[in-house]
């Protein structure tokens, strides 16, 4: 019985650790099981249920016809979408953390309300108007929507860091003759830049990861997710879990390292 | 330098008058690069954004066909006639939308806690595997829960021989002994998805709170509990607003989960816009609906942000 009590005592301690870790095991469970099936042999097209084990589609993870084509497709316009959001993105941040001018409110307001907006009426009547305008849907048409929704927080991102930066900083550098250029490219930058890397980081992900804006905006063009969207209606082959298991990977190790190397530099 | 304190960029007034020629020249100039910075980018915004969204509006008052185009007429009845059509998708979208926001906020606060509090030195590694399903699609997470949740799986057997789904089968919440295809799996999927949307925010508020706060409350003879409700959530109530919309915003537009985890019984709105625009092509109602969309959104948003007392969020 006292064991029993005691036992109940430390539960109750730690009940905040204890849901903590459940909850984190709800979010990892999903990337458990895509990584288990990925060595999975089904039987039929679809890959849900429990077969065999198998390395086949870790050989060979482009034997599925149109698989890696739309992932290069992908990621080709994830580089280029963050390109044109961070730089997009980060002009404007500076414009609103540096300077007051009018409208600026107005700006704000453009800024935030894409990200509060659902997805899907933003597709939608992106969509309605690339159909008005007689442009024909494609790589373009996608990369275009893929820019308007990351440059919001690219914005946010970049702000926040420019916003915490001491100004003293850079009146430091004129003070001793630097030119606003210098000052530009040697103070401002490199502080600003753990929020443009920051930016440029979600946009990637959001980019790469996005179905619905692309759902409507993609025409018969197949990018990743839509090609997984598909699979989930005609059978889902084996390499698609193949490619969600790297993922997660580069993911968490790309992450960890980071980490690791901003560890060092702030100790040293 | 010399010529930014004459023209006053640090304030919402318009400049002084110029005192000499060629200082005007120069601060009209600089009064110019802000404008200069933020051209592009909200010129991409105002076509691909804004513009999209008025254009939406004009088409939600257009009768017509595919054949023959369509016209607007200040059809305003397509609105009704949508509403009338549609609204228990709407109601079910705010119901599970709502549901997996409270399910975000109760999963999500004890791990934003752990990780804020009680994590030290597994503090980074706990926000990598929070982040980390951000980067991995997210499509492939969620025909995971597919498999976890089948038939045969190991989740419904040790819920079916817990009894707790002849319970649920009896709430309406599932049916004949089964998950998938049932509003409870679709509500966990959303809350699945949407999960992180509610931890960053919650931790970032979290992780600003002066742990002397908590010393001062044991001091004064605070149980911890009691700590918590006078002291931690009133500090966190940022996050929680802010983990509240952005869990809830999204989740009621989405229709990703309902498509994959449910089955037509579960359709949220997101769905039929999505089959109105890209299956049926009637682009009025799928215009009008997205406008309603809004809307309702728009109302609960403003309304809980009101409730809370927290407006600096937005």
């Amino acid at each position: 019985m006292a064991l029993l009590s005691a036992l109940g005592r430390r539960l109750r301690r730690n009940l905040v650790v204890i849901a903590g870790l459940c909850t984190l095991a709800y979010l990892i469970l999903p990337n458990v099981v895509v990584t288990v099936f990925s060595f999975n042999k089904p039987n039929g097209r679809f890959n849900y249920e429990w077969q065999r084990f198998s390395t086949d589609a870790w050989t060979d993870p482009c034997g599925v016809a149109d698989l890696c084509g739309s992932l290069s497709l992908s990621l080709r316009i994830a580089l280029w979408a963050t390109v044109g959001a961070t730089v997009l993105g980060t002009m404007i941040a500076f414009a609103l953390a540096r300077y007051r001018f009018r409208s600026r409110s107005a700006v704000s307001t453009l800024i935030f309300l894409p990200m509060a907006m659902p997805e899907v009426v933003m597709a939608a009547s992106l969509a309605t108007l690339f159909l008005n305008m007689g442009v024909s849907f494609g790589f373009w048409t996608i990369l275009i929507a893929h820019v308007m929704f990351c440059l919001s927080f690219v914005v946010t991102a970049v702000k926040a860091r420019v916003m915490s930066m001491d100004p003293r900083l850079e009146q430091a550098a004129q003070d001793l003759y630097a030119t606003p250029l210098q000052t530009f490219t040697k103070v401002t930058l490199p502080i600003a830049a753990p929020g443009i890397a920051a930016g440029a980081l979600l946009s990637f992900a959001l980019s790469f990861d996005d179905f619905i804006i692309t759902n409507f905006n993609a025409g018969s063009t197949v990018t990743f997710p839509m090609y997984v969207w598909g699979a989930a209606q005609r059978g889902t082959p084996v390499q698609i879990n193949v490619i969600g298991t790297a993922m997660f990977l580069v993911a968490v190790l790309g992450v960890l390292g980071a980490q690791l190397v901003g560890g060092r530099r702030k100790r040293s | 330098m010399t010529t930014s304190a004459a023209t006053g960029t640090t304030t919402d007034q318009p400049p002084a008058p110029p005192r000499a020629g060629a200082l005007h020249k120069a601060a009209r100039r600089k009064k110019l690069v802000p404008y200069w910075l933020l051209f592009p980018g909200i010129l991409w915004l105002l076509v691909f954004f804004a513009a999209p969204l008025v254009y939406q509006a004009s088409t939600s008052l257009q009768t017509g066909s595919l054949e023959e185009g369509f016209e607007v007429t200040w059809h305003f009845a397509t609105y009704w006639d949508a509403l009338g059509e549609y609204y228990p998708q709407f109601l079910r979208s705010v119901a599970y939308a709502a549901t997996a926001t409270a399910l975000c906020l109760a999963l999500g606060y004890p791990l934003a806690y752990l990780i804020a509090f009680k994590a030290g030195r597994w503090r980074n590694l706990l926000m990598v595997l929070v982040i980390a399903p951000f980067f991995t699609s997210f499509l492939i997470r969620t025909l995971a829960w597919k498999t976890i949740l089948s038939d045969g799986g190991p989740v419904v057997s040790t819920l079916g021989s817990l009894h707790v789904l002849g319970l649920t089968d009896a709430l309406g919440l599932t049916e004949g002994h089964r998950l998938l295809a049932t509003p409870l799996a679709v509500v966990c999927g959303l809350t699945y998805n949407f999960l992180p949307f509610m931890i960053l925010p919650l931790y970032s508020s979290l992780e600003r709170i002066d742990s002397r706060l908590h010393e001062a409350a044991g001091d004064l003879y605070a149980r911890p509990l009691t700590t918590f409700r006078k002291v931690t959530f009133p500090l966190s109530m940022p996050g929680v607003v802010a983990g509240t919309l952005l869990t809830f915003i999204p989740a009621a537009g989405d229709y990703i989960n309902a498509e994959l985890l449910g089955s037509t019984d579960q359709k949220m709105i997101g769905n039929v816009i999505q089959s109105q625009f890209l299956r049926v092509l009637d682009y009025p109602t799928a215009a009008a609906l997205s406008f309603i969309l809004m809307a309702a959104i728009l109302a609960v948003v403003t309304v809980y942000i009101r409730k809370s007392g927290t407006e600096e969020v937005v």
